[in-house]
């Protein structure tokens, strides 16, 4: 005993020397090529720099060389995990600058398929946040569910992931016609799997201790910092775009927004497996009430918006994604500016990993679910 | 004393959560003929099913005569966001009235630019083109990844108007 508090008045005594470790741009943890330079003392992080640009495509200038229905299949590239709810965001800006009205069966599928993919996205983003931590099964019980949502998707729009199903004006197809024999198989089949995920890890005494207390986030910073989503109603900031401001057919339906106060790590877990019970009820609200009709207004052959600004927002899985565009009459935009959620929710990091260990940065990292492409774009 | 009971209390409640988290996988594992989704790919080509409005590629369907229904309007090269299809053009002489006439001489696909976004089959006023099903097409050269849609010597078919 002695000896250990020698050793330790000692090292007190000595001069250390802060240093900086690249963590990324391929690091597993980071969820892509993002890459963070981290100011140690010893394990504590002192300062976190956030890098961005390794996968830069530019997207927002090859919009302005795009007309207004291919820029569409752009932004499936942007968030792929909100695929569909970016493709939307694009799709109403045109819509409410050139005053269509959508048929109201276009509204509830959108809706349907924007919870359906926020649904997706939360159920990956609980696997991989298993997977961090180091509980492999988490990922594999997050993709078996996810894997049905995907076979949904697949067989009405044509594609898993990065699927264009939005067009402006409506739908690109009418629903498949086991569409909703498969949706209701779902819902049936997750409402018993949801719990698993308690049992599997919120439940957990090894990763309640990894989460609880980490990474506090107040809400004053996430207001200042600009942070949006799930990770800022964690912190008690009412965000939500569905509730604030609702569009498609939001307005009809009946969903609790999830606000917690403890700001940690595990308040931002909490609220996204929250959420998905919330999804799952949206879905079910509507999947028996899709109205008979079109599924989509007639457009012109080409679409050219009237001069002026435009802007848009809406609630993808990761929060506030904001479309802005600016028209000079032409069949394409000149400027179009995305505000994308996982920006502003990546750098609240060096408010967030300050003081805490390299180990707990990893956790904080998955519990603001960044999509690196999202960021960069 | 008191932090030996909060020592001996946690590693109870660890060994508990676990035996918990080890129930669902104990289903699983002793379920395995039921709750199993896993699908064998390679080995499963025979069988495997694609949903019939899976993009997989772009394809012309030929009729039984060598004939497709593609005018070469164009529609899908301006449709396109990628500029992965190119409509190459011939002027040939109509035998019936000796006048010459512009026909399509080779529809140019870039597979390796393709986004798969549909558009080009939404902008097609005369059903020509539509999607496959087919996914497999890893190669070793780009090259090998543009494909030219219209069949040697294949004509537009005679009901198609443009």
């Amino acid at each position: 005993m002695e000896l250990v508090k020698q050793q330790r008045d000692t090292a007190s005594d000595l001069k250390t020397q802060e240093y900086f470790v690249n963590m990324g741009p391929q690091h597993p943890s980071t969820h892509g090529v993002l890459r963070l330079v981290l100011g140690l003392d010893g394990e504590i992080i002192t300062k976190v720099e956030p890098h961005i640009g390794y996968i830069h495509r530019s997207i927002e200038k090859m919009c302005e060389h795009d007309n207004y229905r291919q820029i569409v299949h752009l932004t499936d590239r942007m968030d792929y995990l909100s695929a569909h709810i970016n493709n939307e965001a694009v799709c109403l800006a045109v819509e409410n600058a050139l005053e269509i009205e959508v048929p109201e069966r276009a509204r509830v599928i959108r809706t349907i398929f924007a919870e359906l993919t926020r649904l997706a996205s939360h159920q990956l983003w609980w696997g991989v946040m298993g997977m961090d931590l180091g509980a492999l099964t988490a990922f594999l019980y997050g993709f078996r569910d996810r894997e049905m949502i995907n076979d949904i998707f697949e067989e009405t729009c044509g594609a898993r992931l990065t699927m264009n199903y939005n067009v402006p004006g409506g739908v690109m197809f009418d629903l498949h016609p086991n569409f909703h024999k498969r949706v209701k198989e779902f819902i049936a089949h997750f409402k018993t799997k949801l719990p698993e995920y308690d049992d599997l890890l919120s439940n957990n005494v090894i990763f309640r201790q990894r989460t609880e207390g980490v990474g506090i986030l107040s809400k004053e910073d996430a207001i200042s910092y600009g942070v949006t989503g799930p990770t800022a109603r964690a912190s008690g900031v009412s965000c939500d775009v569905r509730k604030l401001h609702p569009y498609s057919a939001y307005d009809r339906v009946d969903f609790k927004e999830i606000l917690m106060e403890e700001g940690d790590s595990f308040a931002r877990y909490k609220a996204r497996v929250l959420e998905m019970w919330e999804s799952l009820s949206i879905v079910e609200q509507l999947i028996d009430n899709i109205p008979e009709g079109d599924f989509q207004a007639p457009t012109k052959a080409v679409i050219k918006l009237p001069k002026g600004e435009y802007y848009q927002r809406v609630e993808t899985a990761r929060g506030e994604l904001g479309v802005y565009i600016v028209s000079d009459g032409g069949k394409s935009p000149y400027r179009l500016k995305f505000r994308s959620p996982g920006f502003s929710n990546l750098f609240v990091l060096e408010k967030l990993a300050v003081g805490s260990k390299i180990a707990d940065l990893v956790a904080i990292m998955s519990t603001i679910d960044i999509v690196v492409p999202d960021i960069d774009r | 004393m008191n932090a030996i009971v909060r020592y001996f209390a946690g590693i109870f409640k660890g060994l508990k959560t676990l035996a918990t988290g080890m129930k669902v996988t104990g289903y699983y594992f002793s379920h395995a003929r039921k709750e199993i989704i896993t699908q064998q790919y390679p080995e499963n080509r025979d069988t495997l099913q694609m949903f019939e409005r899976f993009r997989g590629i772009v394809t012309m369907p030929h009729d039984e005569n060598n004939e497709h229904r593609c005018t070469g309007c164009s529609a899908c090269e301006v449709a396109c966001p990628n500029g992965s299809i190119e409509i190459l053009w011939q002027r040939l002489e109509d035998p019936e009235t000796g006048k010459k006439k512009k026909t399509i001489d080779k529809f140019v696909y870039h597979y390796s630019m393709c986004t798969l976004c549909n558009l080009c089959i939404l902008a097609c006023p005369t059903d020509a083109i539509k999607m496959d099903q087919t996914f497999e097409y890893a190669v070793y050269d780009r090259k090998e990844l543009t494909f030219i849609l219209n069949k040697p010597g294949s004509k537009v078919r005679a009901d198609v108007k443009e």
